[in-house]
């Protein structure tokens, strides 16, 4: 049985990879493979935050009725990422690399906390209020 | 707008609270250098002169505790998922009574006064418990401690040892109570101090943080679930075997064998980290690493020199190894670990914070720098350079005091002095942006 804190643990550490990736590259100023690089990163985090917007967060909202708990701050920080994700990608667009390293640190501060939280409270929660069921839900979440 | 203030994972302080603690602890540490350019190499003759003591204190509480308290009241939501009960009050009450509690000791210490001693023995008291028991409360509430957790555990019983050993001798000094075995108990203290608490909560968090920020490899298994616990029972059998000593001798070479050992799992920690880091995917080299990277190194490099050096005394006769080896534990491990991790916390959290209300009031209209615009690579890359070659001329200064003891001090102030003015400039920059922000709020409210 599958839980649903190993399997998005690993997701984190999936987009934490190609995020060091599009870094590195762009720090090399080799902005071809960095632009696609990011785009790539920029997809597994969307994906990874759909996931969770599109079916672990409101399954766990409607099993647990925390609806303005942990799952709210967590969109909150989506939020505060994305935005990030729009200014790199405008970086990339320009080119402009000081731009996109001051960023791109931002996010990475940003992001390792979200996923302590998330790995260290929240899913350990959704793990323990779906019991067996996390299957299911895991089932769901690859289809999204 | 959305109240975020009561919500389950956000039970950050507000960041007045850590910034306090930051902003207060470099005065210290230009304090310490400042002592040190006065009194000159005198201070650096004997570790048992009041000059050595008030130097140790202002760098060991006024630096180091200040920061690692001030930091974990900051990260213990995050790295725990435990918020610290009433955090408001406690850093409101800690970080005060931490700061005159320091001043109080060093003023005692200089001019032998009893009067200050007793005051610093009140404050510091004072400050200690309530801290302790706030973040034991958390610590103990976790139900499914990780191994950072449990870190953080045994770092906190070593610094409630560590307190009360020197609230003890500080009594005693001040004429409460007696002084008994000052020496023995020193050595005690200062052990459950660095290889205690401030070693101890370094390995806890670094289990999660290096892997996580740098992108490297997790820790091995047996080094999360083994090390914190036993390094910490290796202190009370080592405590055990070295205060028997007293009594009957033969207890002595047991309690050096003890303290080896634990050693080497220090040096096991170290040169795991360094492997990490090797390996690590983020190729970013940052202050914060070159920092890191001193402070690791540093941890191998002090306890062999001390351990090589004891086993031929006959070539180290003119040296003092276990002055050497508390300089190199306190400047050239703890300084630069905390040091390097000031230049992430301060900008991330003037970031957070900015972002996260821009976004709530969704006023777009002001611009959030970025964490390099609030602080950028090159001052705190001079710092880092003026630190190492302070660093340097300390360790020197403990083989040859009467020529290196104050241009080292005058490398220390430097290197105190820009970390302040560096971080001050990012605090300045937050409320810069802050009130452009609250500006904005009226502008809308008007229109």
């Amino acid at each position: 049985m599958a839980s649903i804190t190993d399997t998005m643990a690993g997701d984190h550490r999936r987009c934490d990879e190609i995020f060091a990736d599009a870094e590195a590259s762009i720090s090399d100023s080799n902005w071809e493979a960095g632009s696609a690089q990011f785009k790539e990163f920029h997809e597994a985090m969307e994906h990874h935050f759909s996931m969770e917007e599109g079916v672990l967060f409101p399954t766990f909202e409607e099993a647990s009725g925390m609806t303005m708990g942990p799952t709210q701050v967590m969109r909150m920080e989506h939020t505060q990422m994305r935005q990030l994700f729009s200014d790199m990608a405008q970086a990339v667009e320009k080119q402009d690399k000081d731009a996109y390293l001051g960023l791109s640190e931002t996010l990475m501060m940003i992001m390792q906390q979200h996923n302590m939280k998330e790995e260290q409270m929240l899913y350990p929660m959704t793990d323990r209020t779906f019991g067996g069921g996390a299957d299911e839900v895991l089932e769901k979440m690859n289809a999204v | 707008m959305l109240n975020t203030a009561n919500l389950s994972l956000e039970q950050a302080p507000p960041i007045s609270i850590p910034f306090r603690f930051f902003l207060t602890a470099p005065l210290f540490g230009l304090a310490a250098a400042m002592l040190l350019i006065w009194y000159g190499p005198e201070v650096m003759t004997s570790r048992w002169s009041p000059q050595a003591l008030a130097l140790t204190h202002l760098i060991t509480l006024g630096f180091l505790a200040l920061v690692m308290c001030g930091a974990l009241l900051q990260m213990l939501p995050v790295l725990a998922g435990v918020p610290v009960p009433q955090v408001v009050l406690v850093g409101n009450l800690v970080h005060p009574l931490l700061s005159v509690g320091t001043l109080g000791l060093v003023i005692g210490f200089l001019l032998g006064s009893l009067q200050w001693l007793k005051f610093a023995v009140i404050a510091l008291g004072a400050g200690f418990v309530i801290y302790i028991l706030a973040v034991g409360v958390a610590l103990w509430r976790v139900k499914q401690p990780n191994p950072t957790v449990t870190g953080m555990r045994m770092a906190l019983m070593a610094l409630g040892v560590t307190v009360l050993i020197g609230l003890t001798l500080a009594s005693g000094l001040s004429g409460w109570g007696t002084l008994n075995y000052p020496f023995l108990y020193t050595n005690v203290h200062l052990v459950w101090g660095m290889l205690g608490w401030v070693a101890l909560l370094l390995i806890g968090v670094s289990f999660q943080v290096v892997p996580m920020f740098q992108v490297t490899p997790e820790y091995p298994g047996w080094m999360r679930n083994l090390l914190p616990r036993s390094l910490l029972l290796g202190l009370a059998i080592w405590t055990t075997l070295y205060v028997t000593a007293f009594i009957d001798r033969t207890t002595l070479f047991w309690s050096f064998a003890c303290l080896i050992i634990m050693l080497v799992g220090y040096i096991a920690f170290a040169v795991t980290t360094l492997m990490l880091q090797q390996k690590r995917r983020r190729k970013i080299t940052d202050v914060t690493l070159l920092f890191w990277r001193v402070g690791i190194v540093a941890i191998p490099l002090s306890f062999m020199v001390w351990a090589i050096g004891r086993m031929f005394p006959k070539i180290t006769v003119f040296v003092d190894l276990d002055m050497l080896l508390g300089v190199s534990m306190i400047f050239g491990v703890a300084i630069p670990l905390l040091n390097g991790m000031l230049y992430k916390i301060v900008p991330f959290l003037s970031w957070f914070h900015l972002q996260n209300r821009q976004l709530a009031m969704m006023c777009m209209s002001v611009q959030i720098p970025n964490m390099k615009q609030f602080m950028p690579d090159a001052p705190a890359i001079r710092q880092f350079w003026i630190y190492l070659a302070a660093l340097v001329f300390t360790l020197a200064a403990v083989v040859v005091p009467d020529w290196l003891a104050r241009p080292a001090a005058v490398l220390l102030a430097v290197s105190f002095g820009m970390l302040g003015y560096n971080l001050l400039q990012v605090v300045l920059r937050f409320r810069e942006v802050s009130s452009e922000l609250d500006q904005a709020a009226t502008s809308n409210q008007d229109g």
